[in-house]
């Protein structure tokens, strides 16, 4: 039950009430201070001097782009644009210092790997991982194991120029479709496989003629991956005597392996990122722990 | 609820929706209060505007400036002491005992801080003391006021007083900046106009801050803005020190001729003489024989008036003073006041600021120049490497909180033989690696550790970083983990069960 009786004053405070009782509770009269109320009308006028200044109102096709001609987009373009006035020493020191030199030097070291590690993370992450893990067909950079060899000379070739796509510079030649093109007979295959299996000191499943396969991979496979099977980065053939396998090192992989070939891509990078950047994405890449 | 029972919104005519601000215009006082707070403004403000002058020699790699906060490098001095970022908790345990100080304070005396030391309270009174030196005291302002004409004196007065306030309000705003940089190279910098523009722009804040809360805003910041007279209600109680009027003294209240020939005939007659000298000087435009309330900050300035009048009429002096609740009843009843300043309450403030303040001198006293902190490779966890040896990978950053270059040395510990690598640095040992961080600095270094996959026992196993000052000995150390994937150590198990 509510009712209202203006002008009356509280017997205990001796303060007015706004009139309003609420099951015999009655609101005192304690009004806000008037400068509380100019706040809000300068709140007002400072809303109207904003959409008047600053980009507002959405339009049918734009936007009112307001006096100031503020755009959040040249913002942040004088910030890149200061950002790389303020990396520019470092920068320029890097592009002509060799990647050896930027390796010994603690300072460089430590610029070229925060440099490398984004533009790893933006550019290379997609297909090696944001850690450079790797996964089936992609290698993993922080292994000590390298196709196409990991010295900081190789690695800053292998990015800048890439693998087996259309520059010329890039590394070329693919593993053969041995079992396809029928240069080994399909039946023979998992005889190949087999001693393959044995060349990194594992036991080969069922039974096969491992001296067969032996044979056929010194007459097809040594003269890349080596009689030892050791491997040779000058060609990009894997070592198949180690722990590690790019694309599987199950026997039933193996003979897939060796059946279809192998040719995986990888652009270069030169000409798409700045100098320096590739620069810095090799001493990255080679620090990460594998390189040689 | 039928419609008739819907309550209905009064006609607005007849209630004011804000209130207009009631003009307080304090007069001069003097006295006992007025003389603590005279000088408790000068010690204040001197340190405010000069502690950014203050010298302190740290050596020729750090700033020479007794406080600073260096934004730009990270870094907080203070006298001996120098915080990094990492070490704000100081910072947090100091504002924890500043709040304890508050609420023993609050204990002891009410809201002493309010009266005495709250910058507001202390730049209000900063700019009363011009606004009086020009216009006048109370009388003459009121004058001026009440008269509404604008004269050239007026006038002259009016920008001469809003100068001054201003001048003071800018060299509040130029004094803070001067924490942030080195005060003498800015002072020159802000003179000759090569200063950055963030300190101008810092010192337009501050400025208009100051002149408009301690100039235009004053006890309206008290009444309406500050939560602390809200918070203090209800932390306060009944054996705190307040500024009291003696209603028990003072009423009935009646003129000093009336009170004499009523005490001569034995009739009550109190010494309250209405004569409002307490309200006219209080900062606030409250009237403390009111009781305690919101907008009386305890200045004591009341006490001052009214002891002046008590002494010229010949009546002892306390009709106002500072006392608390429970005596005002118990003066009432006509027993004998008691000061309880040692209570539960106090105690336990004071065992809590000591305690505080014991926990915060261990850490500083103890804490360590040198820091190391170990992050582990996310992704990948491990790496297996063409051996079958497994690779962890971390992160280690090296932190030199000296200011000169220290050498180190850098070993890895609870792991059996492990292969130990630094990126970057040359290895000089097995296990451990001597290296260089630069002073007041924080090196990041990326470390490898190899361990055979005959040497690894478990899926995680524990592993520690320890640096050492290979000079003076100090270290610090940081444990880990090596992380390995199931399969490597498995055959070992798979060994017990073919026996």
């Amino acid at each position: 039950m509510a009712a209202h009786d203006t002008n009356k004053v509280d017997a205990v405070t001796g303060i007015s009430t706004t009139g309003h009782e609420w099951d015999g509770i009655q609101e005192l009269n304690t009004p806000l201070p008037r400068w509380w109320l100019w706040l809000f009308y300068i709140c007002i006028v400072w809303g109207i001097g904003y959409v008047i200044a600053y980009p507002a109102w959405p339009l049918v096709s734009s936007y009112t782009r307001g006096v100031l001609g503020y755009a959040s987009r040249d913002q942040i373009e004088t910030d890149m644009a200061s950002l790389k006035v303020q990396r520019g020493e470092m920068v320029a020191k890097m592009e002509s210092a060799s990647l050896v030199e930027i390796e010994k030097d603690p300072k460089m070291l430590e610029v070229a790997r925060a440099l490398g590690k984004a533009a790893f993370g933006t550019n290379c992450g997609p297909c090696h991982g944001q850690g450079a893990q790797g996964g089936p067909s992609y290698p993993n950079l922080n292994d000590d194991q390298w196709i196409w060899g990991g010295s900081l000379d190789q690695i800053y070739q292998t990015i800048q120029y890439g693998i087996r796509n259309e520059n010329p510079d890039s590394r070329q030649g693919p593993m053969p479709a041995f079992g396809k093109d029928g240069i080994i007979p399909k039946a023979d295959i998992p005889a190949v496989a087999a001693y393959v299996v044995t060349l990194s000191g594992r036991k080969p499943e069922g039974k096969v003629d491992l001296a067969k396969g032996q044979k056929l991979f010194a007459e097809n496979c040594a003269a890349c991956h080596g009689d030892a099977g050791k491997g040779n980065p000058e060609v990009g053939a894997p070592n198949l005597t180690s722990n590690i396998w790019l694309y599987g090192g199950d026997e039933k992989t193996i003979i897939e392996t060796i059946t279809n070939g192998r040719g995986g891509v990888m652009p270069g990078w030169a000409g798409r990122l700045e100098p320096a950047t590739v620069k810095a994405l090799a001493v990255y890449v080679h620090t990460l722990g594998g390189g040689q | 609820m039928s419609l008739a029972e819907v309550p209905q919104t009064p006609d607005d005519d007849d209630i004011p929706l804000y209130e207009a601000r009631k003009e307080i215009y304090p007069q001069a006082v003097h006295g006992r209060f007025r003389t603590i707070k005279w000088i408790i403004l000068a010690i204040t403000l001197g340190i405010y505007y000069f502690l950014p002058f203050v010298r302190w020699y740290r050596g020729p790699n750090a700033p020479d400036q007794a406080v600073l906060i260096d934004l730009a490098n990270r870094r907080f001095y203070f006298f001996f002491i120098e915080i990094w970022p990492q070490e704000l908790y100081y910072v947090t345990g100091l504002l924890v005992i500043a709040a304890l100080i508050l609420f023993l304070m609050n204990a002891v005396a009410g809201r002493v801080w309010c009266g005495y030391l709250c910058p507001q309270t202390v730049w209000t009174d900063l700019f009363y003391a011009v606004e009086r030196m020009i216009e006048g005291d109370r009388r003459e302002r009121l004058q001026k006021a009440q008269r509404g004409t604008w004269d050239l004196e007026r006038i002259s007065e009016k920008i001469l007083k809003h100068t001054l306030w201003l001048m003071i309000a800018w060299w509040t705003g130029g004094a803070w900046v001067l924490y942030f940089a080195d005060a003498p190279t800015l002072v020159r910098e802000l003179v000759t106009f090569q200063a950055p523009v963030v300190a101008y722009v810092w010192i337009a804040i501050l400025t208009f801050t100051t002149y408009s809360l301690a100039g235009w805003m004053r006890e309206q910041v008290c009444l309406y803005m500050c939560p602390w007279p809200r918070i203090q209600a209800a932390l306060t109680d009944e054996y705190a020190l307040n500024v009291m009027y003696r209603y028990d003294r003072g009423e009935p209240r009646m003129s000093a001729k009336k009170a004499e020939a009523a005490r001569k005939a034995h009739e009550p007659a109190g010494d309250c003489v209405d004569c409002f000298q307490c309200v006219n000087v209080c900062p606030t435009g409250v009237d403390i024989r009111e009781g305690s309330q919101l907008g009386c900050i305890q200045c004591g300035l009341c006490i001052d008036a009214c002891d002046n009048v008590m002494a010229k009429l010949g009546r002892p002096a306390g009709l106002i003073a500072y006392d608390t609740d429970d005596n005002a009843e118990r003066r009432a009843k006509h027993e004998e006041p008691v000061y309880r300043i040692v209570r539960p309450r106090t105690i336990i403030y004071v065992a809590l600021i000591a305690l505080v303040g014991a926990v915060m001198l261990y850490a500083l006293t103890n804490r360590n120049n040198v820091g190391i902190s170990a992050l582990h490779d996310r992704n990948p966890l491990f790496v297996r490497l063409a051996d079958g040896a497994i690779r962890n990978a971390y992160t280690i950053r090296v932190t030199n909180k000296a200011l000169d270059a220290r050498p180190f040395r850098l070993e890895i510990l609870g792991l059996n033989e492990p292969k130990f690598e630094v990126i970057g640095v040359p290895q000089t040992g097995a296990t451990s690696t001597l290296l260089e961080a630069g002073p007041d600095q924080t090196r990041e270094l990326r470390v490898l550790v190899t361990l055979p996959k005959a040497l690894i026992q478990n899926e995680k196993m524990d592993v520690s970083f320890r640096l050492t000052d290979i000079v003076d000995g100090a270290s610090a150390t940081v444990r880990d983990h090596f992380f390995a994937p199931e399969g490597v150590y498995h055959h070992k198990q798979d060994d017990k069960h073919g026996q």
